[in-house]
Protein backbone atom coordinates (compact mmCIF):
# COMPACT_ATOMS: atom_id res chain seq x y z
CA UNK A 1 0.00 0.00 0.00
CA UNK A 2 1.28 3.15 -1.10
CA UNK A 3 1.34 6.69 0.64
CA UNK A 4 2.16 5.53 4.01
CA UNK A 5 3.38 8.39 5.46
CA UNK A 6 0.19 10.41 5.16
CA UNK A 7 -1.77 7.22 6.56
CA UNK A 8 0.19 7.19 9.36
CA UNK A 9 0.14 10.52 9.96
CA UNK A 10 -3.75 10.99 9.95
CA UNK A 11 -4.08 7.71 11.39
CA UNK A 12 -1.74 8.59 14.36
CA UNK A 13 -3.70 12.35 14.51
CA UNK A 14 -7.36 10.92 14.98
CA UNK A 15 -6.46 8.00 17.74
CA UNK A 16 -5.25 10.96 19.58
CA UNK A 17 -8.51 12.62 20.04
CA UNK A 18 -8.99 14.35 23.33
CA UNK A 19 -10.83 11.74 25.61
CA UNK A 20 -14.10 13.11 26.33
CA UNK A 21 -14.43 14.38 30.01
CA UNK A 22 -16.53 11.36 31.42
CA UNK A 23 -20.01 12.37 32.58
CA UNK A 24 -19.06 11.06 36.25
CA UNK A 25 -16.65 13.77 37.36
CA UNK A 26 -18.05 15.97 39.33
CA UNK A 27 -16.24 19.85 38.93
CA UNK A 28 -17.02 23.26 39.40
CA UNK A 29 -15.27 26.40 37.50
CA UNK A 30 -14.24 28.98 39.18
CA UNK A 31 -13.51 32.02 38.12
CA UNK A 32 -10.43 33.79 40.05
CA UNK A 33 -7.94 36.34 40.05
CA UNK A 34 -4.33 35.82 39.03
CA UNK A 35 -3.05 36.83 42.59
CA UNK A 36 -4.76 33.60 44.30
CA UNK A 37 -3.30 31.04 41.08
CA UNK A 38 0.09 32.01 40.77
CA UNK A 39 0.78 32.71 44.31
CA UNK A 40 0.21 28.64 44.26
CA UNK A 41 -2.13 29.13 47.09
CA UNK A 42 -4.94 26.78 45.04
CA UNK A 43 -2.57 24.15 44.43
CA UNK A 44 -2.14 24.21 48.20
CA UNK A 45 -5.58 24.21 49.25
CA UNK A 46 -7.57 22.33 46.54
CA UNK A 47 -6.53 19.00 46.90
CA UNK A 48 -7.49 19.44 50.36
CA UNK A 49 -10.87 20.09 49.60
CA UNK A 50 -10.87 17.33 45.97
CA UNK A 51 -10.29 14.69 48.48
CA UNK A 52 -12.30 15.28 51.13
CA UNK A 53 -15.48 15.73 48.59
CA UNK A 54 -14.81 14.41 45.26
CA UNK A 55 -15.49 17.48 43.42
CA UNK A 56 -13.04 18.91 41.31
CA UNK A 57 -12.17 22.83 41.21
CA UNK A 58 -11.50 24.25 37.77
CA UNK A 59 -10.12 27.59 38.53
CA UNK A 60 -9.71 30.18 35.52
CA UNK A 61 -7.24 33.10 36.47
CA UNK A 62 -8.16 36.22 35.08
CA UNK A 63 -8.30 39.91 36.43
CA UNK A 64 -11.37 40.62 39.02
CA UNK A 65 -13.29 42.90 36.29
CA UNK A 66 -12.12 40.00 33.82
CA UNK A 67 -13.40 37.04 36.38
CA UNK A 68 -16.54 39.04 36.93
CA UNK A 69 -17.26 39.32 33.63
CA UNK A 70 -16.73 35.67 32.70
CA UNK A 71 -19.27 34.97 35.66
CA UNK A 72 -21.54 37.47 33.68
CA UNK A 73 -21.72 35.84 30.79
CA UNK A 74 -22.50 32.43 32.65
CA UNK A 75 -18.94 30.82 32.26
CA UNK A 76 -18.45 30.21 36.41
CA UNK A 77 -19.86 28.96 38.87
CA UNK A 78 -17.90 30.69 41.78
CA UNK A 79 -15.95 33.74 41.73
CA UNK A 80 -13.05 34.12 44.01
CA UNK A 81 -12.05 37.72 43.82
CA UNK A 82 -10.99 40.84 45.25
CA UNK A 83 -12.47 44.56 44.36
CA UNK A 84 -15.17 45.20 46.75
CA UNK A 85 -17.16 47.41 44.73
CA UNK A 86 -16.84 45.56 41.91
CA UNK A 87 -18.30 42.98 43.77
CA UNK A 88 -21.28 44.84 45.23
CA UNK A 89 -22.21 45.63 41.82
CA UNK A 90 -22.04 42.19 40.57
CA UNK A 91 -24.81 41.38 43.38
CA UNK A 92 -26.86 44.26 42.72
CA UNK A 93 -26.95 43.29 39.28
CA UNK A 94 -28.12 39.96 40.79
CA UNK A 95 -25.43 37.66 39.06
CA UNK A 96 -23.83 37.01 42.41
CA UNK A 97 -26.05 35.28 44.99
CA UNK A 98 -24.41 36.49 48.50
CA UNK A 99 -21.29 37.45 48.81
CA UNK A 100 -18.78 35.99 51.88
CA UNK A 101 -15.32 36.93 53.21
CA UNK A 102 -12.56 34.60 53.12
CA UNK A 103 -9.37 36.01 54.08
CA UNK A 104 -6.89 38.82 53.32
CA UNK A 105 -3.87 40.11 52.74
CA UNK A 106 -1.91 43.33 51.96
CA UNK A 107 -0.90 45.50 48.90
CA UNK A 108 2.75 46.38 48.99
CA UNK A 109 4.41 48.95 46.95
CA UNK A 110 7.56 47.69 45.24
CA UNK A 111 10.45 49.73 43.71
CA UNK A 112 13.99 49.48 42.33
CA UNK A 113 16.66 49.90 45.78
CA UNK A 114 18.35 52.64 44.25
CA UNK A 115 14.34 54.34 44.88
CA UNK A 116 14.94 57.65 43.10
CA UNK A 117 11.40 58.87 44.30
CA UNK A 118 12.43 58.76 48.11
CA UNK A 119 9.69 56.60 49.47
CA UNK A 120 11.31 53.95 51.31
CA UNK A 121 11.34 53.26 54.58
CA UNK A 122 7.76 55.37 55.36
CA UNK A 123 4.12 53.94 56.16
CA UNK A 124 2.06 56.65 54.25
CA UNK A 125 1.21 55.06 50.72
CA UNK A 126 -0.42 58.28 49.76
CA UNK A 127 2.06 60.39 50.09
CA UNK A 128 4.56 57.72 48.65
CA UNK A 129 2.63 57.48 45.47
CA UNK A 130 2.47 61.80 45.37
CA UNK A 131 6.50 61.65 45.06
CA UNK A 132 6.49 59.48 42.36
CA UNK A 133 4.63 61.35 40.33
CA UNK A 134 6.40 64.61 41.75
CA UNK A 135 9.36 62.47 40.78
CA UNK A 136 7.87 61.50 37.67
CA UNK A 137 9.79 58.17 38.59
CA UNK A 138 8.80 55.09 36.33
CA UNK A 139 5.78 53.44 37.25
CA UNK A 140 4.36 49.89 35.91
CA UNK A 141 0.12 49.94 36.18
CA UNK A 142 -1.96 46.91 35.79
CA UNK A 143 -4.27 48.59 33.58
CA UNK A 144 -6.33 45.74 33.35
CA UNK A 145 -9.41 46.28 35.74
CA UNK A 146 -8.10 43.88 37.95
CA UNK A 147 -8.37 44.20 41.55
CA UNK A 148 -4.55 45.50 42.05
CA UNK A 149 -5.99 47.86 39.39
CA UNK A 150 -8.36 49.42 41.08
CA UNK A 151 -6.62 49.52 44.56
CA UNK A 152 -4.11 51.62 42.38
CA UNK A 153 -6.75 54.23 41.02
CA UNK A 154 -7.90 54.26 44.18
CA UNK A 155 -4.28 55.59 45.64
CA UNK A 156 -4.02 58.27 43.12
CA UNK A 157 -7.60 59.62 43.75
CA UNK A 158 -6.54 59.42 47.55
CA UNK A 159 -3.25 61.44 46.99
CA UNK A 160 -5.69 63.83 44.80
CA UNK A 161 -3.91 63.06 41.71
CA UNK A 162 -6.26 62.66 38.44
CA UNK A 163 -4.41 59.73 36.67
CA UNK A 164 -6.07 59.13 33.54
CA UNK A 165 -5.29 63.15 32.96
CA UNK A 166 -2.36 63.87 34.74
CA UNK A 167 -0.01 60.48 33.92
CA UNK A 168 2.98 60.96 31.72
CA UNK A 169 5.65 58.93 29.97
CA UNK A 170 6.84 57.90 33.44
CA UNK A 171 3.05 56.21 34.02
CA UNK A 172 3.33 52.67 32.26
CA UNK A 173 -0.18 50.75 31.71
CA UNK A 174 1.04 47.58 30.60
CA UNK A 175 -3.00 46.04 30.63
CA UNK A 176 -1.23 42.69 32.08
CA UNK A 177 -1.22 40.27 34.88
CA UNK A 178 0.08 40.65 37.92
CA UNK A 179 3.34 38.67 37.06
CA UNK A 180 3.66 40.12 33.97
CA UNK A 181 3.57 43.19 34.91
CA UNK A 182 6.21 42.62 37.73
CA UNK A 183 8.55 41.77 34.95
CA UNK A 184 8.19 44.96 33.49
CA UNK A 185 8.59 46.38 36.45
CA UNK A 186 12.04 44.82 37.15
CA UNK A 187 13.23 45.00 33.61
CA UNK A 188 12.39 48.92 33.67
CA UNK A 189 13.31 49.56 37.26
CA UNK A 190 9.83 51.12 37.78
CA UNK A 191 7.46 50.90 41.11
CA UNK A 192 4.47 48.90 41.07
CA UNK A 193 1.57 48.06 43.28
CA UNK A 194 1.61 44.29 44.01
CA UNK A 195 -0.38 41.96 46.07
CA UNK A 196 2.12 40.53 48.61
CA UNK A 197 0.80 37.09 47.62
CA UNK A 198 2.43 37.22 43.91
CA UNK A 199 4.97 39.54 45.31
CA UNK A 200 6.61 36.64 47.40
CA UNK A 201 6.44 33.80 45.13
CA UNK A 202 7.53 35.97 42.47
CA UNK A 203 11.19 35.04 41.36
CA UNK A 204 12.77 37.44 39.00
CA UNK A 205 12.80 40.22 41.58
CA UNK A 206 16.16 41.99 39.94
CA UNK A 207 16.55 44.82 41.82
CA UNK A 208 12.80 45.42 43.24
CA UNK A 209 12.31 45.21 47.09
CA UNK A 210 9.11 46.16 48.99
CA UNK A 211 9.81 49.75 49.37
CA UNK A 212 6.11 50.95 51.18
CA UNK A 213 4.11 48.91 53.25
CA UNK A 214 1.98 48.35 56.45
CA UNK A 215 -0.80 51.51 55.55
CA UNK A 216 -4.37 50.29 56.37
CA UNK A 217 -5.33 51.93 53.19
CA UNK A 218 -3.34 48.63 51.36
CA UNK A 219 -5.71 45.92 53.01
CA UNK A 220 -6.76 43.34 50.47
CA UNK A 221 -9.83 41.55 51.37
CA UNK A 222 -11.06 38.89 49.11
CA UNK A 223 -14.65 37.66 48.81
CA UNK A 224 -16.51 34.52 47.11
CA UNK A 225 -19.57 34.11 45.40
CA UNK A 226 -21.94 31.76 44.43
CA UNK A 227 -22.82 33.07 40.41
CA UNK A 228 -26.98 32.98 40.84
CA UNK A 229 -28.66 29.87 39.17
CA UNK A 230 -31.94 32.24 38.70
CA UNK A 231 -29.51 33.93 36.18
CA UNK A 232 -27.48 31.18 34.80
CA UNK A 233 -29.49 28.16 35.34
CA UNK A 234 -26.79 25.36 34.34
CA UNK A 235 -24.81 26.61 37.55
CA UNK A 236 -23.68 23.76 39.48
CA UNK A 237 -25.39 25.37 42.72
CA UNK A 238 -25.25 22.32 44.94
CA UNK A 239 -21.21 21.77 44.50
CA UNK A 240 -20.36 25.61 43.93
CA UNK A 241 -21.77 25.82 47.33
CA UNK A 242 -19.81 23.20 49.01
CA UNK A 243 -16.25 25.02 47.62
CA UNK A 244 -17.98 28.26 49.57
CA UNK A 245 -18.72 26.10 52.67
CA UNK A 246 -15.68 24.41 53.04
CA UNK A 247 -13.27 27.66 52.18
CA UNK A 248 -15.12 29.47 54.91
CA UNK A 249 -15.46 26.53 57.43
CA UNK A 250 -12.73 26.14 60.10
CA UNK A 251 -11.17 23.57 57.79
CA UNK A 252 -10.61 25.50 54.86
CA UNK A 253 -9.76 28.78 56.79
CA UNK A 254 -7.14 26.71 58.33
CA UNK A 255 -5.61 25.19 55.19
CA UNK A 256 -5.37 29.00 53.85
CA UNK A 257 -3.34 30.24 56.77
CA UNK A 258 -0.95 26.95 56.58
CA UNK A 259 -0.44 28.11 52.91
CA UNK A 260 3.48 29.54 53.51
CA UNK A 261 6.34 30.81 51.00
CA UNK A 262 9.29 30.90 52.97
CA UNK A 263 8.12 31.19 56.42
CA UNK A 264 6.14 33.54 55.61
CA UNK A 265 2.19 33.55 55.71
CA UNK A 266 0.48 34.79 51.72
CA UNK A 267 -3.39 35.07 52.96
CA UNK A 268 -5.27 35.70 56.75
CA UNK A 269 -8.22 33.86 56.78
CA UNK A 270 -11.10 35.98 57.92
CA UNK A 271 -14.55 34.76 57.17
CA UNK A 272 -17.39 35.03 59.48
CA UNK A 273 -17.25 32.94 62.22
CA UNK A 274 -20.04 30.12 61.89
CA UNK A 275 -20.14 30.41 57.62
CA UNK A 276 -22.96 33.36 58.11
CA UNK A 277 -22.55 35.57 55.06
CA UNK A 278 -24.36 38.45 57.49
CA UNK A 279 -22.39 38.45 60.67
CA UNK A 280 -19.46 40.18 59.15
CA UNK A 281 -19.33 39.92 54.89
CA UNK A 282 -21.71 43.09 54.50
CA UNK A 283 -20.76 45.09 57.35
CA UNK A 284 -17.17 45.29 56.87
CA UNK A 285 -16.52 48.95 54.89
CA UNK A 286 -14.52 48.59 51.83
CA UNK A 287 -11.16 48.22 52.33
CA UNK B 1 23.42 34.04 29.42
CA UNK B 2 23.34 32.37 33.04
CA UNK B 3 19.65 32.58 32.90
CA UNK B 4 19.80 30.62 29.51
CA UNK B 5 22.24 27.64 31.24
CA UNK B 6 19.90 27.73 34.02
CA UNK B 7 16.91 27.22 31.45
CA UNK B 8 19.18 24.23 30.27
CA UNK B 9 19.70 22.65 33.21
CA UNK B 10 16.12 22.91 34.44
CA UNK B 11 14.85 21.16 30.83
CA UNK B 12 17.04 18.50 31.23
CA UNK B 13 16.16 17.81 35.03
CA UNK B 14 12.56 17.62 33.75
CA UNK B 15 13.24 15.33 31.35
CA UNK B 16 15.23 13.86 33.60
CA UNK B 17 12.63 13.53 36.01
CA UNK B 18 10.29 12.06 33.70
CA UNK B 19 7.11 13.95 36.35
CA UNK B 20 3.83 12.81 35.83
CA UNK B 21 2.36 15.92 35.62
CA UNK B 22 4.56 17.35 32.43
CA UNK B 23 3.94 14.16 30.66
CA UNK B 24 -0.09 14.73 31.22
CA UNK B 25 0.82 18.13 29.56
CA UNK B 26 3.09 17.27 26.87
CA UNK B 27 0.35 14.35 25.74
CA UNK B 28 -2.52 17.10 25.96
CA UNK B 29 -0.69 19.80 23.94
CA UNK B 30 0.18 16.79 21.09
CA UNK B 31 -3.89 15.40 21.22
CA UNK B 32 -4.99 18.61 20.77
CA UNK B 33 -2.67 20.10 18.30
CA UNK B 34 -2.78 16.76 16.63
CA UNK B 35 -6.59 16.75 16.20
CA UNK B 36 -6.52 19.81 15.13
CA UNK B 37 -4.22 19.57 12.01
CA UNK B 38 -6.19 16.23 11.04
CA UNK B 39 -9.41 18.36 11.18
CA UNK B 40 -7.78 21.37 9.66
CA UNK B 41 -6.00 18.98 6.72
CA UNK B 42 -9.42 16.84 6.05
CA UNK B 43 -11.13 19.94 5.11
CA UNK B 44 -8.26 22.40 4.08
CA UNK B 45 -6.30 20.06 1.94
CA UNK B 46 -9.22 18.90 -0.52
CA UNK B 47 -10.41 22.69 -0.37
CA UNK B 48 -6.85 23.82 -1.65
CA UNK B 49 -7.58 21.29 -4.35
CA UNK B 50 -10.66 22.43 -5.56
CA UNK B 51 -9.85 26.11 -5.63
CA UNK B 52 -6.25 25.40 -7.37
CA UNK B 53 -8.02 23.53 -10.42
CA UNK B 54 -12.05 24.85 -10.60
CA UNK B 55 -12.51 28.12 -11.82
CA UNK B 56 -15.39 29.86 -10.54
CA UNK B 57 -16.39 33.73 -9.99
CA UNK B 58 -14.66 35.45 -6.88
CA UNK B 59 -11.88 32.97 -7.06
CA UNK B 60 -9.43 35.50 -7.01
CA UNK B 61 -10.80 37.06 -4.24
CA UNK B 62 -11.18 33.67 -2.61
CA UNK B 63 -7.19 33.25 -2.47
CA UNK B 64 -6.67 36.58 -1.69
CA UNK B 65 -8.50 36.17 1.53
CA UNK B 66 -7.19 32.36 1.93
CA UNK B 67 -3.90 34.09 2.20
CA UNK B 68 -4.93 37.07 4.51
CA UNK B 69 -6.00 34.44 6.93
CA UNK B 70 -2.52 32.88 7.16
CA UNK B 71 -2.06 35.87 9.14
CA UNK B 72 -4.84 35.44 11.54
CA UNK B 73 -4.22 36.64 15.44
CA UNK B 74 -4.68 33.65 17.59
CA UNK B 75 -6.08 35.63 19.99
CA UNK B 76 -8.72 37.06 17.47
CA UNK B 77 -9.42 33.18 16.86
CA UNK B 78 -9.23 32.58 21.01
CA UNK B 79 -11.80 35.14 21.46
CA UNK B 80 -14.22 34.51 18.09
CA UNK B 81 -14.57 30.74 19.29
CA UNK B 82 -14.94 31.96 23.31
CA UNK B 83 -17.98 34.01 22.48
CA UNK B 84 -19.65 31.16 20.42
CA UNK B 85 -18.86 28.44 23.04
CA UNK B 86 -19.80 31.12 26.22
CA UNK B 87 -22.98 30.19 27.89
CA UNK B 88 -24.31 33.81 26.95
CA UNK B 89 -23.16 32.56 23.39
CA UNK B 90 -25.20 30.58 20.82
CA UNK B 91 -23.59 27.23 21.31
CA UNK B 92 -23.30 27.54 24.67
CA UNK B 93 -25.52 24.83 26.30
CA UNK B 94 -23.04 22.51 24.56
CA UNK B 95 -20.69 22.92 27.64
CA UNK B 96 -17.36 23.06 25.77
CA UNK B 97 -16.10 26.37 26.83
CA UNK B 98 -12.71 25.53 29.04
CA UNK B 99 -12.75 21.56 27.85
CA UNK B 100 -9.73 20.34 25.19
CA UNK B 101 -12.70 20.39 22.30
CA UNK B 102 -13.02 24.11 22.33
CA UNK B 103 -9.13 23.87 21.93
CA UNK B 104 -9.35 21.87 19.07
CA UNK B 105 -11.88 24.10 17.35
CA UNK B 106 -10.02 27.14 17.69
CA UNK B 107 -6.46 25.38 16.46
CA UNK B 108 -8.62 24.10 13.57
CA UNK B 109 -9.99 27.18 12.81
CA UNK B 110 -6.65 29.14 12.86
CA UNK B 111 -4.69 26.60 11.15
CA UNK B 112 -7.42 25.54 8.12
CA UNK B 113 -6.67 28.69 6.56
CA UNK B 114 -3.01 27.95 6.43
CA UNK B 115 -3.49 24.33 5.12
CA UNK B 116 -5.69 25.38 2.33
CA UNK B 117 -3.83 28.25 1.11
CA UNK B 118 -0.63 26.51 1.05
CA UNK B 119 -2.01 23.57 -0.38
CA UNK B 120 -3.93 25.60 -3.13
CA UNK B 121 -0.57 27.15 -3.99
CA UNK B 122 1.26 23.68 -4.44
CA UNK B 123 -1.51 21.95 -6.35
CA UNK B 124 -2.45 24.74 -8.50
CA UNK B 125 1.63 24.85 -9.77
CA UNK B 126 1.09 20.87 -10.60
CA UNK B 127 -1.88 22.15 -12.37
CA UNK B 128 0.18 24.65 -14.61
CA UNK B 129 2.90 21.98 -15.63
CA UNK B 130 0.65 19.00 -16.19
CA UNK B 131 -3.20 20.68 -17.18
CA UNK B 132 -2.78 19.81 -20.81
CA UNK B 133 -1.71 16.51 -20.40
CA UNK B 134 -4.34 15.66 -17.90
CA UNK B 135 -6.76 17.03 -20.21
CA UNK B 136 -5.49 15.23 -23.09
CA UNK B 137 -6.17 11.98 -20.97
CA UNK B 138 -9.58 13.06 -20.78
CA UNK B 139 -9.55 13.35 -16.97
CA UNK B 140 -12.08 15.58 -15.47
CA UNK B 141 -11.29 18.49 -13.20
CA UNK B 142 -11.75 16.52 -9.87
CA UNK B 143 -9.85 13.61 -10.91
CA UNK B 144 -6.74 15.82 -11.64
CA UNK B 145 -7.88 17.12 -8.78
CA UNK B 146 -7.18 13.84 -7.00
CA UNK B 147 -3.93 13.12 -9.51
CA UNK B 148 -2.60 16.38 -8.29
CA UNK B 149 -2.74 15.54 -4.33
CA UNK B 150 -1.45 12.03 -4.84
CA UNK B 151 1.48 13.98 -6.96
CA UNK B 152 2.46 16.07 -4.64
CA UNK B 153 1.60 14.43 -1.60
CA UNK B 154 5.14 14.89 -0.54
CA UNK B 155 4.88 19.25 -0.30
CA UNK B 156 1.74 18.61 1.25
CA UNK B 157 3.03 16.50 3.90
CA UNK B 158 5.29 19.76 4.21
CA UNK B 159 2.31 21.81 4.31
CA UNK B 160 0.33 19.66 6.80
CA UNK B 161 3.79 20.06 9.32
CA UNK B 162 3.40 23.58 8.46
CA UNK B 163 0.03 23.77 10.10
CA UNK B 164 1.19 21.74 13.42
CA UNK B 165 3.98 24.13 13.77
CA UNK B 166 1.44 27.07 14.46
CA UNK B 167 -0.78 25.00 16.41
CA UNK B 168 1.62 23.56 19.04
CA UNK B 169 3.48 27.25 18.81
CA UNK B 170 0.14 29.26 19.09
CA UNK B 171 -0.69 30.34 23.45
CA UNK B 172 -3.23 33.37 22.66
CA UNK B 173 -6.04 31.24 21.18
CA UNK B 174 -5.75 28.34 23.71
CA UNK B 175 -5.09 30.30 26.79
CA UNK B 176 -8.97 32.18 25.98
CA UNK B 177 -10.66 28.96 25.30
CA UNK B 178 -9.31 26.61 27.27
CA UNK B 179 -8.86 28.68 30.07
CA UNK B 180 -5.39 27.27 31.33
CA UNK B 181 -7.11 25.09 33.71
CA UNK B 182 -4.64 22.46 35.87
CA UNK B 183 -5.10 18.96 35.15
CA UNK B 184 -7.61 19.89 32.58
CA UNK B 185 -6.53 22.22 29.74
CA UNK B 186 -3.52 23.28 30.20
CA UNK B 187 -0.70 22.47 27.55
CA UNK B 188 2.62 23.33 27.22
CA UNK B 189 2.50 26.95 25.70
CA UNK B 190 -0.04 28.19 28.43
CA UNK B 191 2.28 26.61 31.17
CA UNK B 192 5.22 28.31 29.60
CA UNK B 193 3.15 31.57 29.80
CA UNK B 194 1.91 31.20 33.55
CA UNK B 195 5.60 30.14 34.56
CA UNK B 196 6.64 33.37 32.52
CA UNK B 197 3.97 35.48 34.96
CA UNK B 198 5.56 34.02 38.05
CA UNK B 199 9.06 34.98 37.04
CA UNK B 200 10.16 31.39 37.04
CA UNK B 201 11.85 32.19 33.47
CA UNK B 202 14.26 29.63 33.51
CA UNK B 203 11.47 26.61 34.39
CA UNK B 204 9.77 28.27 31.40
CA UNK B 205 12.25 28.60 28.98
CA UNK B 206 13.06 24.97 30.29
CA UNK B 207 9.78 23.77 29.06
CA UNK B 208 9.70 26.22 25.35
CA UNK B 209 12.90 24.06 25.02
CA UNK B 210 10.76 20.71 24.97
CA UNK B 211 8.34 22.26 23.39
CA UNK B 212 10.76 23.17 20.57
CA UNK B 213 12.54 19.66 20.69
CA UNK B 214 8.94 17.51 20.75
CA UNK B 215 7.96 19.58 17.21
CA UNK B 216 11.41 19.10 16.03
CA UNK B 217 10.99 15.16 16.79
CA UNK B 218 7.79 15.17 15.21
CA UNK B 219 9.38 16.61 11.71
CA UNK B 220 12.12 14.20 11.96
CA UNK B 221 9.71 11.32 11.87
CA UNK B 222 7.62 12.50 9.17
CA UNK B 223 10.70 13.37 7.41
CA UNK B 224 12.03 9.63 7.38
CA UNK B 225 9.01 8.26 6.72
CA UNK B 226 8.99 10.56 3.45
CA UNK B 227 12.51 9.67 2.71
CA UNK B 228 11.89 5.92 3.68
CA UNK B 229 8.58 6.18 1.06
CA UNK B 230 10.26 7.74 -2.08
CA UNK B 231 13.05 5.74 -1.79
CA UNK B 232 10.57 2.74 -1.84
CA UNK B 233 8.22 3.69 -4.71
CA UNK B 234 10.10 6.41 -6.28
Amino acid sequence: MVGKAMLVLFAWALTAWPAPVTAAERYVTVASTTSTEQSGLFRHILPIFEKKTGIRVRVVALGTGQALDMARRGDADVVFVHAREQEEKFLAEEYGVRRCDVMYNDFVLVGPRSDPARVGGGKDIVAAVRKIKEARAPFVSRGDRSGTHVAELKLWRLAGIEIAKEKGRWYRDTGQGMGPALNTAASMSAYILSDRGTWLSFRNRGELAILVEGDKRLFNQYGIMLVNPQKHPHVKREWGQAFIDWVTSSEGQRAIAAYRIGGEQLFFPNAARGNNPDAGSSSRPGA
Amino acid sequence: MNDIVLALGEALRLIGGLDAKLTGIVVLSLEISLSAVAIAAVLGLPLGAVIAVERFAGRQALIVLLNALMGLPPVVVGLLVYLMLSRAGPLGPLGLLFTPTAMVVAQSILILPIIAALSRQVIEDAWREYEEQLRSLGARRFDAALTLMWDTRFSLVTVVLAGFGRAAAEVGAVIIVGGNIDGVTRVMTTTIALETSKGDLPLALGLGMILVGLVLALNGIAHSIREAVQRRYG
